[in-house]
């Protein structure tokens, strides 16, 4: 077959021709997986991305969006539901483990060994010092995440979002209640009251 | 020893938990892992627990591995393995019996609503992550400028956080914070 056949003309086209590549093996899921990891500072989903969709086109960018928004609505850390469901995409279980083991194995060796440095030498007061600053720092760019996430409700004046917010901020941060407790109250509320706006915006 | 048997089965048991209750991920677990990990088990001391989390900045891959710092302080390498696999198994499976049964039923509008409902919860979670974390770091004014400083540059430029994670560290090491 000519290499340069246009893929609408023939049935089984190359798989480098079609829109998504072949379908990765186990080695190549923990290896693309351990390098999004490693790569990402305070985050790994701009470099999964990165990594998934444009570099190994393993997704489109339509159904990567579409696979995070139903990692991000289901509890626990997003990224980590997100690694699973797509290595299990390909190879089954034993491919979302792969891309699990790449995702959490290597930084977790890493923060280990910084855990046991913490623990040893973390009374010397040079490294007290620098982490009190460099937590400092760090809660920062939380608030600024916050702020970037709360900016679209205060934009569109979603006064019902920002009372149930706020709720939820004061029963957890301020009150300490905890928290099974507080969703257990807060989910159901929240669906109901945007189900009964959505009703009556559709009306 | 009183009631509490295993520190392993603790841990497992509070981080297997927290996984499903985690709703907006990691960051938004913070309030929840402080007031476990230092109001009921003292397992860290409050300045501890901002050290920890500075750590997890500090280190590549997901946010999730502040829970690894945790059970690392609890109990060891096992305990830093245990607490790993306990916030992510559950959940992630959680996400693969969901993701199978969407793919095959076309109720293609509960999540889009559920996650409308879900998104003012989890920004609630995570600005009260804020405020303790800001509660426990932040002892010193000039240590709040930095908080302050740090929020307004990621705020308004696209500087990489890592370079304001490490000029929070000098000016610490310098003795600015206190």
């Amino acid at each position: 077959m000519l290499p340069d056949s246009p893929p609408a003309a023939v049935p089984v086209a190359d798989p480098k021709t079609t829109e998504t590549s072949s379908p990765p093996s186990l080695i190549a899921l923990f290896v693309a997986f351990a390098k999004m990891s490693l790569a990402g500072f305070g985050g790994v989903l701009v470099w999964a991305r990165r990594g998934i969709v444009d570099e190994h086109k393993w997704m489109t960018a339509d159904e990567f969006n579409e696979t995070f928004a139903l990692c991000h609505f289901l509890p626990g850390p997003n990224i980590v539901n997100l690694t699973f469901v797509f290595g299990s995409r390909f190879r089954g279980i034993a491919g979302g483990i792969a891309a699990f083991a790449g995702l959490v194995g290597p930084p977790v060796v890493i923060v280990t060994v910084l855990a046991a440095l913490y623990q040893r030498y973390g009374e010397i007061d040079a490294l007290r010092r620098i982490l009190a600053g460099v937590s400092c720092a760090a809660v920062g760019l939380l608030i600024a995440v916050v702020f970037k996430m709360l900016w679209p409700l205060i934009k569109r004046r979603d006064v019902v979002g920002l009372v149930v917010l706020a709720a939820v901020f004061v029963a957890i941060g301020l009150l300490r209640l905890p928290l099974p407790q507080v969703l257990l109250v807060a989910i159901p509320i929240s669906i109901a009251i945007t189900y009964a706006m959505r009703r009556k915006g559709a009306a | 020893m009183n009631s509490d048997t295993n520190p392993l089965l603790a841990l497992a048991y509070t981080f297997a938990l927290m996984s499903l209750f985690a709703v907006g991920g990691a960051s938004a677990a913070i309030p929840e892992m402080h007031r476990v990990a230092v109001d009921v088990q003292h397992w860290l001391t409050d300045k501890q627990f901002a050290d920890v989390y500075a750590i997890s900045q500090l280190s590549p891959g997901p946010n999730v591995l502040i829970v690894t710092l945790i059970g690392y302080s609890v109990a060891g390498v096992a305990g830093a393995l245990v607490a790993t696999l306990s916030m992510c198994v559950p959940t992630a499976v959680l996400a693969l019996v969901v993701s199978r049964f969407l793919a095959r039923s076309s109720h293609a509008r509960w999540p889009a609503l559920i996650q409308a409902a879900l998104v003012p919860l989890s920004i609630g979670l995570m600005g009260a992550s804020g405020f303790i974390l800001v509660r426990t770091a932040d002892r010193t004014l000039a240590a709040a400028l930095v908080t302050a400083g740090a929020a307004v540059l990621a705020s308004v430029t696209r500087l990489n956080p890592l370079w304001m994670l490490l000029a929070g560290g000098c000016l610490g090491f310098a003795g600015l914070i206190g």
